[in-house]
């Protein structure tokens, strides 16, 4: 009963991959693509946390929140790069 | 125009003692779970580099004063020194000890000198990756 609504949840989570690829591609501006990754991202965790109840295993909750955090980071990194023009400032105070 | 990212900065100050935390939990579980010197190399340097991101080069440098090159090279001894250390007691190259030790708060622990190569693998990662973002991020 659970292995169907776990692949019920599978796929529906992959047509929002198929939704968010189309705006990934489609994006008119710089800032749809990077939302659009972002949301892929946080998609990803929920497909691995599916996989992981599917699979009946463990191993693999240390890969969502590692997800999470690469997300994360690189989000912010494209946003600075968008605001500022660099991603790594050398001294602020200039 | 001055911008201001206070709720940048805010956030990574609490999310950097999380990231590093995970590392080292990353880091000492290798042994029976997945993870390991590598991944755990990575996601502190990705801390440091959050750092970088939220603040900038120079006042990474004043909160973390380290070497990186050197950092790399202390891997390097400690990979080396465990595998050398082997030749001590007679047995081959790279033969790893195991034994219990009682520790006096976490008690009867189970201590691996493989942990010790894998310390000199987490540093050379860190000092790697942290080597190339500077002199990568210092170019002008």
């Amino acid at each position: 009963m659970i292995l169907i609504a776990v692949k019920i949840a599978i796929l529906c989570m992959s047509i929002a991959i198929l939704g968010l690829i189309y705006r990934l591609i489609k994006g008119p501006s710089m800032p749809d693509r990077i939302v659009a990754l972002d949301a892929i991202g946080i998609n990803l965790v929920a497909i691995v946390a599916l996989v992981s109840i599917f699979l009946d295993t463990n191993a693999f909750l240390e890969v969502i929140l590692l997800l999470g955090i690469l997300s994360f980071i690189g989000t912010v990194a494209f946003s600075k790069y968008l605001e500022k023009g660099v991603a790594l400032e050398r001294d602020r105070d200039l | 125009m001055k911008t201001n990212d206070l709720i940048l900065q805010t956030t990574t100050k609490v999310v950097l003692f999380i990231i590093i935390l995970f590392s080292f939990h990353i880091f000492f579980a290798g042994h029976y779970t997945p993870g390991g010197g590598f991944v755990g190399g990575l996601l502190t340097s990705g801390a440091i580099i959050l750092l970088m991101l939220a603040f900038d080069m120079k006042t990474v440098s004043l909160i973390l004063p380290v070497n990186y090159i050197y950092m790399a090279a202390t891997g390097l001894l400690f990979a080396g020194g465990t595998a050398a250390g082997a030749l001590l007691f007679n047995v081959p190259l790279l033969t790893h000890a195991f034994g219990h030790v009682d520790l006096p708060i976490l008690g009867d622990t189970a201590l691996h000198t493989a942990t010790i190569f894998d310390l000199g693998v987490f540093l050379v990662v860190v000092g790697v990756t942290m080597t190339i973002i500077q002199t990568i991020g210092e170019d002008e």
